[in-house]
Formats: structure tokens, C-alpha cells, sequence
């Protein structure tokens, strides 16, 4: 029988009146048409690279032309339809969760796996943010990668990547999400080795891959686990059984989530799965804003939230997700202050705002995570995708002065405001809002994660108190931070002299259109994007005005219903979360943060303009900080040291001793006996008729007297 | 004559023909030698049939009758062993080695 939801088609209405009961039109749509992007675009690819081309490169202009429209084309009507459809949800008020489930994937005695969809208020959110800056992101690729020669490749990688996004978001169960989560980790690999005649880039690619694979195999373990403990692995059953099957605190359940901890720890590139992120920095800028700052990369976060219901059940769990979050973000910011390289320090920026996301997460404030993610996938998409523009412009002005220096070297840039206006003031706009200034969108979703900290260590039956103060401490200081390594970065690239070698400065211009358009959106998005979610606690104080606005803390009751359970077992056990904060009144908390953040911009951007900002000066660091830090805590020298040198000697060892030594030996040796044995049997075969017979007749009586007797 | 007697006859005829086989070398003789254990089994199979019945006997035909098919095929392959190598010593012959 043909499910009725394989029926694209099947419901025409646009409209559904204000009850509860919604149902999606064309769900399937989504996840199709950026599959349906990546087999063309692919096609496109393989059409392209075949054996035997013709040198005209006749109609490849065409080709790609398609691909142009197809890469993006794919994601925007994608986008369209979760656009649709979030309409629709917000339309029923309350929407109810929809399932689908549309084939049986696995089925043994007592483990099934069905193939299916679960559209809800949370992957709703995400399939927005994954389509819409996902599209956008498409849009400035096309001028980005416009002269390279794997251009529809590179457009087929990106749409499987979306592909396989939303079968993260959208899957209705553990094991689904696992595909979607291995498929963007493929697609990631892809990507990061995108330039793969380079083998530094190759490698990078392979790094990220194979630290992720430590996570993975936490997730595999954790949804055998749960369904060894529940029977049930999507998400409405783990819901439904969770509560009776585990107990606040217990073993299993903190066992379960720290394997999920451990996942989430790889995706979203915490302490100490973190090496990879920094080196996927070789893949090209767009993709970096893409998988590695917007939506891959918050896997993990979404993971936790979820699974919101287990981790409210596991404090021990939770208290280490916000510990690894909040040491990430203070670690990461420390080397991004030291980072010359333009993309870097981006990468150590969304590192540590990743582990903003995760204190959040272990703090219970599930929709501040989720509010911090997609406040970040706005400008942190528009702060790679400025990068993206300003390498782009660079690399094209040294190219024409045919200079060897990196076009990613902030120490060769400097005083592009006056080249690039608009890029500058759209990644003000990032800046600003990733520092937390009032009243970007950055500063409500920080602000919140770290009210919630506080409030959470201040909570009647707070589990661990003290700690959960020194991560409010270690969050604010990295709120600081952000803002110094920001203005930093700012002024480093955009102001004060320009650094360029000569000649090369003048050819630097603004980028074209297609390539700014999606920046003026993402600049629109992180001045706005926070609004929706304003706090209560903010609206009792000097900013009050937003609680005149009508998205007032509307993220918040949007995503109720799917962490409403968590947040019941939450209040049962630990109590009302207070509304202050450990320094006294709450209400006055989020001035505090504001004003430093600010106060600290204002402070770096003297302090570096005053600096005579000139190449040779920035070029030597001298400090033994400074240099610690710039070689990044020396984290991946010690894990070559004391992990991936190990390994490889245990390797050798294994290689060498057991498998050579031992292993072959062995089976050489069986060998070597059966052709001993055989020789041995060979002598009674001496082809004279009367040795046979002799032994015939031996045999004979033996078998004689074996009768007899 | 006791049939014990005459098994005790067949038994040492057929040790002797069985001895043949395994120490002679010429194939004549070892052909000589297989028949006189068809003999010897034959001459048991007679005295035998005294206690059991007539089968005994009737068998004694159906040994002849394979003995002499035998004889036919065995002296045809050691005549033409004979034509290609100019000798009937198993000696000379381990081709069946390999």
C-alpha cells in the first residue's frame, strides 16, 4: 500500500485555520530537491571531467550556467517550502508534531528502524536557518568559485551536503539522524579536500574526518544502548518510555548521554575533539560558512536538545556538557586573539562560540543553545562569507601584481574599509553583534545562555553550585575576550594603513553583486535576527522597550513543547532556576556585559589604530604568551606527541611484531607442516605396484583383525 | 577331506599367491600369482558351500568367468607395457608416481 504522505501532492490547501492539528504540504520536497541539485550538478561534473574531452571546452559555458541556476535553485526551493510550511506552523498557533513514516529500513525480532520524517517546532527552526543560509551561501559561491575548474563539483558536494543536513534535522529517529549525521561528515571530508592536488589540503580533510569518526562511534554506542534500555529509538518513544525506564541520576542514562556527549564533542569540535576545525579551514570560504560555522557544526547542539529529556535526567552529564562548552569558548578565544591568519581566527571564534552553544545546552536553557545557533549562523555565515570576500578580492589584486604573499594573511591587509565600504560595515555589524552589543542579535542569545548559567547556579537544589559559578565567570570573561579578538580582527584587515604590496592595494575592489547580496541579508538577519527572543528579564529593565515587541521571548514558547518534558523533570529535581545572578541582580546583568563588551571594543580599536600597524611589526612576536598562544597551546604537537605517535609506534609494533612476527609465523609454520606431513606421505608412494600391494594387504589385515578382535 | 582341511589349503595357497604379488618383480609372475588367489578363494568358496548351500559353488562361476575377463585384459596390458618398453619388471616402471 502506497503511504499516503509519498503523495507530494496530496494536500493542496495553503491555509489551515487556527487548531492544533497541522499537517505540512509537500514534505518531501525539502529533502528532494537539493538530492535532485546533486545528481544533476553531479551529472553536470562527471559530463565535464569525462575521458577525451575536446579541447573547445565546447559548451561548458552552458553547463555551467545550468549548474548556476541548479546549485542554488535546489536549496532555494528547499527553502521555499520549509518557508511554507513554517508559515503554516505558525498559522496552527501550537502545531502538533507531524510524523511520517514512509518504509522500513531495518527489521530484526525486536529492532526496527523506520525510515521517516518528524517535523516539529525545533527542526523546523533548523531546516530554516539550514535552507535559508544554506541558499544564501550558495548565492555568493557562485562568485566565489566562478573560475575554478571543479565548479560543478563543487556545487553537487554543497547540495548533498544540504541533502544530508535535513535528513539530520528532519529524521524521526536516532538511527536516521545517524545517516544524516555520517552524510555531512562525508560531504565535509569532500569539501575541506576540495583542493585535493594540494596535500596539506588533502590531509586537513582526512583529519576532520577521522577525529569525527571517535565521535561517531559514541553516537553508534549510545543508540544501542538506548534501545537496549528503552526498545524504542525514535524520538517519540524514547519521550514516551524515558521517564520510566531511567531515574534522575542514574547510571545508565548519564552512561547514554555521555556517549551522546561524546558525539556532539567531535561534530561540533569541543575539547578535545576540536583539531579538526581549525584545518578544515582549507576548504573553500563558502563552505567553511556553510558546514563549518552554520549548521554542521551545531549538530551536536541539536543532538543534546534533542535528546533534552536524557540529559535533564543526567546532571553529571550536563554539569561536564556545560563545563566542555564553557572551557572550549574561553580556550579557543585566548588563540584567536594570537591568529594572523583571517579564517582562522574565525574558526577559533566559532569554536568557542560552539561552546557557548554547549553551556547553554548543559545549563537546561535547551532554546538558548538553540537561539545562540541560529543567532550565530547569521553572523558567523556573514563574517566567513566577508572573509570569503575580502580573500577573494586579494587574492585577485596580488595575483595581478603576481606577488607570493597569502591573500589570507591579516598581517597583509589593512585599511580595506576604504576599498571594500560595504564589506566593512556588514562585518561591523557581525562583529558587533558576535561581541554582544546591544541590541544585535548576538548579545540577547549570549546574554541569555549566560543569565541562564547564573541563574542555574543559583537554582534552590542547583546540583553542583560552585562549579556552575566558575563557568559563569570563565562565560563572561569569554564574552570579553570575543569582543577584544573581534575588534582585533576588525581593524587588523579594514583600518589603519594599508599593508598590501605596492600597487596591489588599488586593485583590491568592492565584490561583485551577486557575492554582496547575501552579505546585505546576513547584515540584516544579525542586526534583527535576536529580537525574537527577548528575554522577560530583559524587558523588566532599561532596554524594557523591546517588550513592546510581539516576538518577545517567542523562540522560547515556540520550542516549549519539545523540551517541555526536560523542563518538567528539571524543575521536579533541581528546583526553580532564580532569577539572579550570582552577582547580585539580574536585571542589571545584561548593562554589565553590554557595556564591557563595548567599553572593550572602543579600548582595541585605540589601541590598535595608535599601534603603527605596518607588516614587519605585526610580523614578529616575541612574547612568550604571545607566542604560546599563537601556536595554539601547542594542542596539536601534543596530541602528535602523545596520541598520534603512539599510535603509530603501537601500530609498528603491531605490524612488525605480532603481525609479522607473530601472525605470519604461525601460519607459515602450518604451512610448512603440511608440506612436512605431505613429504612424509610422499615415501609410501613410490609408484612400484608391489609396495602397493604390500600395503593393500597390511591394510587388509588390519581390518581383519580389527573385525576379529 | 574335512572342509577344515581343505580351508587350511585355500589358506596357504592364497598366502603364497599374495607373497607373490608383493615380492616378485617380473609381471607375469604377479599375474600368475593374482589367479592363484582367485584359486585359493575359489577352492574356499567349494568347501565352504557344504555347510551354507549351493551359493557357495554358483559364486565359483562368477569368479572364473571375472578371472578370465581379467586374464584377457591383464595379458593384453602387459604385452603392449612390453612392446613400448622391452620389459615386464615393475622395476622399470614407477610411472605411476606423479
Amino acid at each position: 500500500m502506497i503511504n499516503p504522505h509519498l503523495n507530494l501532492f496530496i494536500e493542496s490547501g495553503l491555509f489551515v485555520d487556527g487548531n492544533m492539528n497541522w499537517k505540512p504540504i509537500m514534505p518531501a520536497i525539502i529533502i528532494l530537491a537539493p538530492l535532485i541539485g546533486f545528481i544533476i550538478n553531479g551529472a553536470i561534473s562527471l559530463y565535464l571531467n569525462r575521458p577525451n574531452v575536446n579541447s573547445k571546452g565546447e559548451s561548458s559555458n552552458g553547463l555551467k550556467r545550468i549548474v548556476s541556476v541548479v546549485g542554488p535553485g535546489s536549496i532555494l526551493a528547499s527553502f521555499i517550502v520549509v518557508g511554507l510550511n513554517g508559515f503554516r506552523m505558525l498559522l496552527a498557533g501550537h502545531p502538533t508534531t507531524f510524523n511520517a513514516n514512509y518504509w522500513t529500513w531495518l527489521q530484526t525480532s525486536d529492532f526496527q528502524v523506520n525510515v521517516g520524517i518528524q517535523i516539529d517546532t525545533l527542526s523546523i527552526v533548523m531546516m530554516a536557518v539550514i535552507t535559508g543560509v544554506g541558499f544564501l551561501i550558495h548565492l555568493f559561491s557562485i562568485g566565489y568559485m566562478e573560475s575554478e575548474k571543479g565548479y560543478a563539483r563543487y556545487f553537487a558536494y554543497l547540495n548533498l551536503f544540504v541533502f544530508f543536513m535535513l535528513i539530520l534535522v528532519m529524521g524521526s529517529s536516532y538511527p536516521i539522524m545517524f545517516v544524516g549525521w555520517e552524510g555531512v561528515g562525508l560531504c565535509s571530508y569532500l569539501l575541506i579536500g576540495y583542493w585535493f592536488e594540494d596535500e596539506e589540503k588533502a590531509s586537513a580533510g582526512k583529519k576532520a574526518f577521522i577525529v569525527n569518526r571517535i565521535g561517531d562511534l559514541g553516537f553508534l554506542l549510545g543508540i544501542f544502548l538506548l534501545h537496549s534500555a528503552l526498545g524504542s529509538v525514535d524520538y517519540v518513544g524514547v519521550a514516551e518510555n524515558a521517564s520510566g525506564v531511567f531515574v534522575y541520576g542514574g547510571g545508565l542514562v548519564t552512561l547514554i548521554t555521555l556517549f551522546f556527549l561524546l558525539a556532539g564533542v567531535g561534530k561540533s569540535a569541543q575539547i578535545p575533539l576540536f583539531v579538526w576545525l581549525p584545518d578544515a579551514m582549507a576548504g573553500p570560504t563558502p563552505v567553511s560558512a556553510l558546514i563549518h560555522a552554520a549548521t554542521m557544526v551545531t549538530a551536536g547542539v541539536y543532538l543534546i536538545v534533542r535528546s533534552s529529556v536524557l540529559f535533564a535526567m543526567a546532571p553529571v552529564t550536563s554539569a561536564l556538557v556545560a563545563g566542555i562548552g564553557v572551557s572550549t569558548a574561553l580556550f579557543a578565544a585566548t588563540i584567536a586573539c594570537k591568529q594572523y591568519d583571517i579564517k582562522k581566527v574565525l574558526a577559533y571564534s566559532t569554536i568557542s562560540q560552539l561552546g557557548y552553544m554547549f553551556l547553554g545546552v548543559g545549563v537546561g536553557a535547551y532554546t538558548a543553545g538553540v537561539f545562540h545557533l541560529v543567532t550565530h549562523a547569521f553572523f558567523k555565515a556573514l563574517l566567513f562569507l566577508g572573509a570569503g570576500a575580502v580573500i577573494h578580492s586579494m587574492h585577485h589584486a596580488l595575483h595581478k601584481v603576481h606577488s607570493e604573499d597569502d591573500p589570507q594573511d591579516m598581517r597583509n591587509m589593512g585599511g580595506l574599509r576604504q576599498y571594500m565600504p560595504i564589506t566593512c560595515f556588514l562585518m561591523w555589524i557581525a562583529t558587533l553583534a558576535i561581541s554582544g552589543v546591544w541590541p544585535l542579535s548576538g548579545f540577547f542569545s549570549k546574554d541569555e545562555i549566560i543569565w541562564m548559567t547564573g541563574s542555574f547556579a543559583m537554582a534552590e537544589s542547583s546540583p553542583f553550585p560552585s562549579l556552575y559559578k566558575i563557568y559563569w565567570v570563565m562565560a563572561v570573561a569569554t564574552a570579553l575576550m570575543t569582543a577584544y579578538y573581534m575588534t582585533r580582527f576588525m581593524v587588523m584587515t579594514f583600518h589603519g594603513k594599508n599593508r598590501t604590496v605596492d600597487g596591489a592595494g588599488s586593485a583590491i575592489h568592492e565584490t561583485p553583486k551577486i557575492m554582496l547580496i547575501p552579505l546585505i541579508i546576513l547584515g540584516f538577519l544579525s542586526f534583527f535576527g535576536g529580537w525574537v527572543n527577548v528575554t522577560p528579564h530583559l524587558m523588566e529593565s532599561v532596554i524594557g522597550g523591546f517588550g513592546a515587541l510581539p516576538m518577545t521571548d517567542w523562540l522560547h514558547h515556540w520550542i516549549e513543547p519539545v523540551i517541555a518534558e526536560s523542563h518538567h523533570i528539571q524543575l521536579e529535581n533541581i528546583g526553580e532556576t532564580g532569577h539572579v545572578s550570582p552577582v547580585g541582580g539580574g536585571e542589571v546583568f545584561w548593562a554589565v556585559l553590554s557595556t564591557c563588551a563595548a567599553a572593550v571594543l572602543v579600548i582595541g580599536t585605540t589601541y590598535f589604530k595608535s599601534k603603527s600597524l605596518s607588516y614587519g611589526v605585526l610580523g614578529e612576536d616575541s612574547g612568550t604568551i604571545s607566542r604560546f598562544l599563537y601556536n595554539k597551546w601547542y594542542i596539536d604537537e601534543f596530541y602528535d606527541k602523545w596520541i598520534v605517535k603512539p599510535l603509530g609506534q603501537m601500530s609498528k609494533f603491531c605490524w612488525l611484531k605480532f603481525d609479522q612476527g607473530f601472525i605470519d609465523r604461525a601460519v607459515n609454520l602450518s604451512g610448512r607442516s603440511a608440506k612436512g606431513i605431505g613429504w612424509f606421505g610422499s615415501l609410501f608412494h613410490t609408484g612400484q605396484v608391489n609396495t602397493y600391494a604390500f600395503f593393500l594387504t597390511l591394510g587388509l589385515l588390519a581390518v581383519l583383525i580389527t573385525v576379529m578382535f | 577331506m574335512l572342509p577344515t582341511q581343505v580351508l587350511f589349503l585355500s589358506a596357504v595357497i592364497f598366502v603364497v599367491g599374495t607373497l607373490g604379488v608383493i615380492v616378485r618383480r617380473n609381471a607375469i609372475i604377479m599375474f600368475l600369482c593374482i589367479e592363484l588367489q582367485l584359486n585359493a578363494v575359489n577352492m574356499a568358496f567349494v568347501a565352504l558351500s557344504r555347510y551354507v548351500g549351493i551359493e557357495g559353488q554358483l559364486f565359483v562361476f562368477f569368479v572364473m568367468t571375472v578371472a578370465a575377463a581379467e586374464a584377457a585384459v591383464g595379458l593384453a596390458i602387459i604385452i603392449s607395457i612390453f612392446r613400448h618398453y622391452e620389459s615386464v619388471i615393475t622395476d622399470d616402471f614407477s610411472f605411476l608416481r606423479w
